[in-house]
């Protein structure tokens, strides 16, 4: 294999600069350059003809850049995000155009609802075709417009360095998000003089908004005036890193913290100023809590629906400071009070220096009254029943023990992934991935493999449904040639769960298309050379568990599960969070 | 409540930047009664001003989600009392009508509008105003024989900007990045 130096990206003065004889490349050869300069390691992709100029070139960088063939798509996308949420890079996906591109859509908006930077990059029918119906050729610009957080074509190769230093810095710059980067095959092919600049600044964009001490002072006097006052922590918390400074303002002040889904794993579950799971599915107490405190200090969240349940009755009777980097979330469900409108590490560490230390000793016992109550109700016939069919929940409990909270745990989308988020003890940052605002069925297998590339030396672990696994599972034969060594397992109920609980509460129990015929999942497993075992019984299950994080490598753990289970506590929707139902 | 409002846009000069901004009106399934654009006194910088009826609420939103574009510098709504607009129309009549009808010299005269070209089938009129008085023209016009009629959308300055033009221009002395 041709071997190819690497460039020097910045010289070093003016005068190296004048002198530096800069190379005559392609444009495909650019795009990985590009990559490399970006500290790009890992691509998810699939080729095509569009792409394949680009294809050419990464044959010569096998020894930097590591490409991983996938098996549609949109297993690229999604596993380019499980990548991104592991190791906290920018996700690469490569594909080419028309179906290629098209397939990309579903984990772009994935990737934009939950704030993940992603770059895609995908070849386009040349320049002199564009507009004409060319084979293959789709407006990837004008489909991905609204699920990006911005795009670009590019017709000219030397526009390539530029366009991708942009895509990078917009990715993973203030409220990260996907960005597509569509590059026609005239450009892959076309030679120019290439250098390549990092961008780190575009006049009509700024990530970051500067922080507003009188904001912080205010929010301050707020906090130190409450009687009981409560932190919503969102996803931004753990984007900024900002883990550290949540906990020194909570302890400080003695504040009980609520986690979003996808805020999950920014407070270790066995902090005492831990309340638990906000939303539909969330816990009893910090629901119920919503509607008694006096202060909310929302980070990094944004008040989905699934959260407030009913917005005109959600925390009316509280003050609100919201942290938020991104201006458009401010006031867009609810009403702040005090806006911070700044990265939440900068804003948390402002506002901790001017909060008072102080007690809510009974505040927080409300929390711990409503946490008996649930566990009294709910959690314990979950976590650990002596008779009838294996539970979800004592899967998820049994797992989350065996790993001691310390695997990244990534999930799928329904009952399985509420029981896995209501139950697995986290402990560290950035070990729950979950398809959040989209819910994506399909997710977890693809970001499961994306996620052990990112994060080689964690276990990593996808809970998933029956149906959910249905959807990628030809992302087995990705993990399989590659290698990946993620551990599965399908939470078997034989009905698409979620679904069929709405029914079961909502629209009685007339199950409409949710019960399934599923295959053999051992089997389809072994087809794919991935060692499975499927368990019935309880007093297999732990062993089987066992077996499983013991294996070196993939394996697929099936877990029959109870079939008409049903998640609680759950809000309905629509609902206001006070009507929340146990049972 | 649900009226008229006037937002402005300020954006790059870049491809399919109409497009972001109204997909953002598209799915809040507003729509757009008027949009003109053209650039400022700031080469590359674009001014969009786009007129819909909807409510004051609502556009707080869309601005918002307007201004996290990449490619916009900013975006504000307006209420009707806080810009001095006006629209254009143009108004082809028959040439014929100049001698046969009333007195059109009087009308073109009262209404503040002028006549722009004339040949020996028609000639054309210009009117600057405010959508109602420029359709209350049309009226007035079509005895005279209306061939055709068209109107601009909005431009728009605001009454309350102080120094938007000293803005633009730090903006021109940052380079536009690719």
């Amino acid at each position: 294999m041709q071997q190819k130096d690497v460039l020097p990206m910045k010289p070093e003065t003016e005068a190296d600069k004048r002198s530096a004889v800069k190379p005559v490349i392609t444009g495909s050869e650019a795009v990985i350059r590009s990559l490399i300069a970006e500290g790009v390691e890992t691509i998810f992709g699939y080729p095509g003809g569009a792409i394949m100029p680009i294809y050419d070139a990464l044959y010569d960088f096998q020894d930097q850049v590591h490409h991983i063939l996938v098996r549609h798509e949109q297993g690229a996308t999604h596993a380019a995000q499980g990548y991104s949420r592991a190791s906290g890079k920018v996700g690469v996906a490569f594909a080419t155009s028309g179906p290629g591109a098209t397939n990309l859509v579903t984990g772009l908006a994935d990737a934009y609802m939950d704030s993940t930077p992603m770059v895609c990059i995908t070849g386009q029918v040349a320049a002199t075709l564009l507009g004409t119906d060319a084979f293959q050729e789709t407006d990837v610009i004008g489909i991905t417009m609204p699920i990006t957080k911005w795009n670009i074509q590019v017709t000219r190769q030397e526009d390539i360095p530029g366009a991708i230093a942009k895509a990078f810095y917009i990715a993973r710059s203030g409220r990260p998000g996907p960005v597509l980067v569509d590059i026609t095959k005239n450009a892959q092919v076309g030679t120019f003089e290439f250098e390549y600049n990092k961008c780190e600044f575009i006049r009509s964009y700024q990530p970051v908004p500067e922080l507003d001490n009188e904001a912080v002072t205010a929010a301050a006097a707020l906090i130190n005036s409450a009687k009981k006052p409560y932190i919503f922590c969102g996803h931004g918390v753990l984007l900024s890193g900002a883990e550290n400074e949540l906990l020194s303002l909570a302890e400080k002040a003695q504040i009980p913290i609520a986690s979003t889904l996808l805020g999950l794993s920014a407070v270790p579950v066995d902090h005492p100023l831990y309340g638990g799971l906000l939303g539909m599915h969330g816990n009893y107490a910090p629901n119920m809590l919503t509607c008694e405190c006096d202060l909310v200090i929302a980070v990094g969240m944004r008040f989905d629906d699934r959260v407030t349940g009913d917005v005109t009755t959600f925390v009316k009777q509280a003050k609100v400071i919201h942290i938020e980097i991104d201006a458009a979330e401010i006031n867009k469900i609810i009403p702040a009070d005090i806006a911070i409108l700044a990265d939440a590490k900068e804003a948390l560490s402002a506002l901790s220096q001017l909060v008072m230390p102080a007690k809510h000793d009974a505040w927080l016992e409300e929390f711990r009254f409503g946490h008996k109550k649930e566990y009294d109700k709910v959690q314990h016939r979950e976590l650990y029943p002596e008779s009838g069919e294996i539970k979800m929940a004592e899967t998820v409990r049994l797992i989350s023990e065996k790993t001691n909270g310390e695997a990244i745990l990534v999930t799928d989308v329904g009952q399985h992934q509420m029981i896995a988020s209501r139950y697995y003890r986290f402990k560290n940052p950035n070990t729950n991935i979950t398809s959040g605002g989209m819910g994506t069925m399909g997710f977890s297998i693809p970001a499961a493999m994306g996620a052990k590339m990112g994060a080689p030396e964690k276990e990593v672990i996808a809970v998933v449904g029956d149906g959910c696994f249905q959807m990628t599972l030809q992302e087995l034969g990705t993990i399989y040639q590659s290698q990946i060594g993620c551990k599965m397992v399908i939470l078997n109920n034989n009905f698409l769960g979620m679904v069929r609980q709405w029914q079961q509460l909502f629209f009685d129990k007339r199950y409409s298309s949710t019960e399934m015929v599923n295959p053999d999942f051992i089997q389809i497993a072994k087809g794919f050379f991935i060692p499975g075992k499927k368990v019935t019984a309880r007093e297999d299950l732990a062993a089987a568990i066992d077996e499983m994080l013991a294996h070196k490598g993939a394996y697929l753990l099936e877990v029959v599960v109870e079939k008409e289970d049903n998640v609680f506590p759950m809000v309905p929707a629509g609902a206001p969070v006070s009507t929340i139902r146990l049972e | 409540m649900q009226k008229e409002y006037t937002v402005t846009v300020y954006t790059e000069d870049r491809i399919g930047i109409t497009n972001r901004i109204t997909i953002i009106f598209t799915r809040r399934g507003i729509n757009i009664t008027s949009l003109t654009t053209a650039e400022t006194e700031i080469p590359g910088v674009f001014k969009f001003v786009i007129t819909v009826l909807s409510t004051r609420e609502k556009l707080d939103k869309v601005v918002g989600q307007i201004e996290r574009l990449i490619e916009i510098h900013r975006a504000f709504v307006h209420e009707e009392d806080e810009v001095v607009y006006q629209e254009l129309a143009l108004y082809k009549i028959s040439t014929k009508a100049l001698h046969t009808a009333g007195d059109v010299e009087k009308l073109i005269r009262e209404n503040n509008a002028r006549i722009l070209t004339i040949t020996a089938d028609y000639f054309v009129i210009e009117k600057t105003g405010h959508q109602q008085e420029l359709t209350d023209f049309i009226k007035k016009l079509e005895p005279y024989g209306l061939i055709e009629y068209t109107k601009s959308g909005r431009v728009a300055i605001v009454k309350w900007s102080r120094r938007f033009h000293e803005h633009l221009k730090e903006l021109d002395k940052s380079v536009a990045s690719y």
